[in-house]
């Protein structure tokens, strides 16, 4: 018996998410009175490795590259499968990412283990073995059964407190194999922008809509951003009408993220724009109207024009900072 | 080249969700089905390929894993433009079941490009399309938000972290789609909606699959405070109560 968590590296780098995973699989194993094992698959140092170990993982197995090249979901997949295999896993758990979303179904049809994703909270109870997942676009909870003795969980962003339990793990190294690695996919052209924080990481988020009235004016809201070191999000209109990029848009059909604070500003919090950030731990909203839906969304508010309020929030924070 | 586009359906986005029998299941009362944003925007994608005839695109067909009430969100896909369409009749339990019948809907027809949803709007899997690719032994590429073809080959923009990232995909593959495949839903027309009458649907046996998950309860989201309020002549009120009350600053 054992939990594994997979642990994604950017770079050759761990992210808060990663951090995250491996104190929930701590966490669970210790439920099930197993060990818990991390799983890194890359080129991954021993001292990013060990940083695992601050959230009390005991065992990690690294998989240096080998034969590949570049994230492919199907090779990914048989390594997970296999390893989850050989270490008699009873689950294993992954992040609700692109990369996890695109891992667990795979790993769920080889090992044939039932896979619930977007949880949100450690299992309702062992026996039957129920999670509990947000569903209806965060309008409703299920609680899931997983009938397989074999199970994967995928974990919602942000979901979890990290929880320092320091151990000093042991590593274990050993090359990727694969009798015969699945050649599908081709990457031809990699464009990256960097510096900026990510809207998936950011822990806090100053995001705007159509109040904002124009493109303009989105300058005092970009600087409240970076003082608070967080990144800028905007509803869908915002983005359709080209006034910031796509990448920014959240809601149902655009980016759905659960940062520690939200900012709506000038956004009226209608259902598909909410799908997308109500799992956000407080949401503060700025708007002109009281009576805007976003206001039963928000634990804070001010009921005020966007274009005098952002800018004093500004001062206020320079203030709070000097 | 064929396109096989899979839908599901889904509540409209405002349709208040309710549950019935003790919160064991959705109250179906009332509810309008609409495709999945997704999938209709798959669907798009997959017809403007087509329409440009130097793509090579022969045929655009649907699949859908449901019973027969199901079949007027499939007569929609035809209106919009597919030009066949596959129905296994089977209600959905969980995304293992429902891949497994989609998989059937391919050994019984060959495609070369099968899209999917990155995920259902109702139970938020994102678990189909991967489930499916894994079952078939196929490659597949994971939020993609550009697709075309070029002298005959297959060209996937996904999003990474923090930039973009092109591949090329081996044929036949499954695209899992997201936001940008395409930029509107294309509409039915009335030509559209005459000729769906008479598109064929195929019916297809259901695997013998069963779900590895079941759903048992449904329970509201928890309410959440009400909304406290700083005056607009104030908003430092508001940073000191972020920074001391909620401790996110
Ligand atoms: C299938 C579907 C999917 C969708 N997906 C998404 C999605 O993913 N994300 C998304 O965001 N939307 C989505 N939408 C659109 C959504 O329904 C709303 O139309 C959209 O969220 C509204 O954006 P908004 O709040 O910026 O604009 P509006 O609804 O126009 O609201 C503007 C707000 O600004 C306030 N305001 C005006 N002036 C000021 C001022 N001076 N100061 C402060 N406040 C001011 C107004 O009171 C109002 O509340 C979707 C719709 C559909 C049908
Ligand atoms: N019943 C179904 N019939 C056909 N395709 C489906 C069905 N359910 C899900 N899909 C496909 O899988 C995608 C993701 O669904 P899900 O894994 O349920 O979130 C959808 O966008 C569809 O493309």
């Amino acid at each position: 018996m054992s939990v594994i968590v997979y642990t994604e590296n950017w770079d050759g780098k761990f992210k808060k998410l990663s951090y995250e995973l491996v104190s929930y699989a701590v966490k669970l194993a210790e439920m099930l009175q197993t060990q818990a094992i991390a799983l890194s698959i890359g080129d991954v140092d021993d001292q990013e490795l060990k940083t695992l170990g601050r959230y009390g993982i005991g065992r990690i197995i690294q998989l240096d590259r080998g034969p590949l090249s570049h994230f492919d979901s199907q090779a990914y997949a048989r390594l997970i499968a296999d390893t989850a295999s050989k270490e008699n896993a009873n689950v294993l758990i992954m992040a609700n990412n692109n990369a996890g979303k695109s891992l667990a179904p795979r790993v769920s049809v080889r090992l044939k283990a039932a896979l619930a994703s977007g949880v949100n909270q450690l299992p309702v109870s062992l026996q039957p073995f129920l999670v509990s997942k947000r569903v209806f676009s965060g309008n409703a909870f299920a609680q899931m059964e997983l009938k397989t003795d074999t199970r994967i969980l995928t974990l919602a962003q942000n979901s979890f407190d990290l929880a320092e339990n320091p151990a000093d793990p042991v590593i274990e190294r050993s090359v990727a194999s694969l009798e015969a690695p699945p050649s599908g996919t081709r990457v031809l052209d990699i464009q990256k922008q960097s510096g900026k924080t990510l809207l998936t990481d950011a822990e806090i988020v100053v995001s705007g809509g159509r109040g904002m009235k124009t493109p303009d004016n989105w300058a005092p809201l970009v600087e409240l951003a970076e003082l608070l070191g967080g990144a800028t999000a905007c509803s869908r209109p915002v983005s359709d009408e080209g006034w910031r990029p796509h990448e920014e848009h959240t809601g149902q059909t655009g980016k759905i993220i659960a940062p520690n604070l939200y900012f709506a500003i000038g956004i009226s919090g209608a259902t598909q724009h909410l799908a997308g950030i109500s799992s956000s731990k407080y949401i503060v909203a700025i708007n002109s109207d009281k009576d805007a839906p976003i206001f039963e969304a928000a634990q804070y508010g001010i009921v005020g024009d966007a274009s005098k309020v952002l800018p004093a929030l500004v001062e206020a924070v320079k203030k709070m900072k000097s | 080249m064929r396109i096989l586009v899979c839908i599901s359906h889904v509540p409209d986005t405002t349709t208040k969700v309710k549950f019935a029998e003790n919160n064991t299941r959705l109250d179906q009362t009332g509810i309008q089905w609409v495709i999945n944003p997704w999938d209709e925007l798959s669907l798009t994608r997959a017809l403007e390929l087509k329409d440009d005839a130097g793509n090579g695109v022969e045929s655009v067909s649907v699949a859908h894993v449901g019973p027969v009430s199901a079949e007027p969100t499939i007569r929609k896909a035809l209106a919009i433009g597919a030009d066949a369409a596959f129905r296994v009749d089977a209600e959905p339990r969980d995304a293992y079941q429902v891949a497994a019948q989609l998989k059937k809907i391919f050994e019984t027809a060959a495609f070369d490009i099968i899209l999917c949803g990155i995920e259902s709007s109702d139970y938020n899997g994102s678990n189909v399309g991967s489930m499916l690719a894994e079952m078939l032994d196929l490659p597949s590429v994971s939020a993609i938000s550009g697709l075309r073809i070029e002298n005959g080959a297959i060209i996937v923009t996904r999003e990474i972290d923090g930039g973009k990232e092109q591949l090329s995909v081996e044929v036949p593959f499954v695209g899992i789609v997201q936001k940008g495949i395409a930029k509107e839903p294309r509409i039915a027309s009335m030509r559209g909606i005459m000729q769906a009458r008479t598109k064929p649907i195929q019916l297809i046996e259901p695997a013998p699959a069963e779900p590895l998950t079941a759903i048992s309860t449904f329970d509201p989201p928890k309410p959440r405070a009400a909304c406290k309020f700083a005056d607009p002549e104030n908003p430092a009120q508001l940073i000191e109560w972020l920074q001391n009350e909620a401790k996110v600053l």
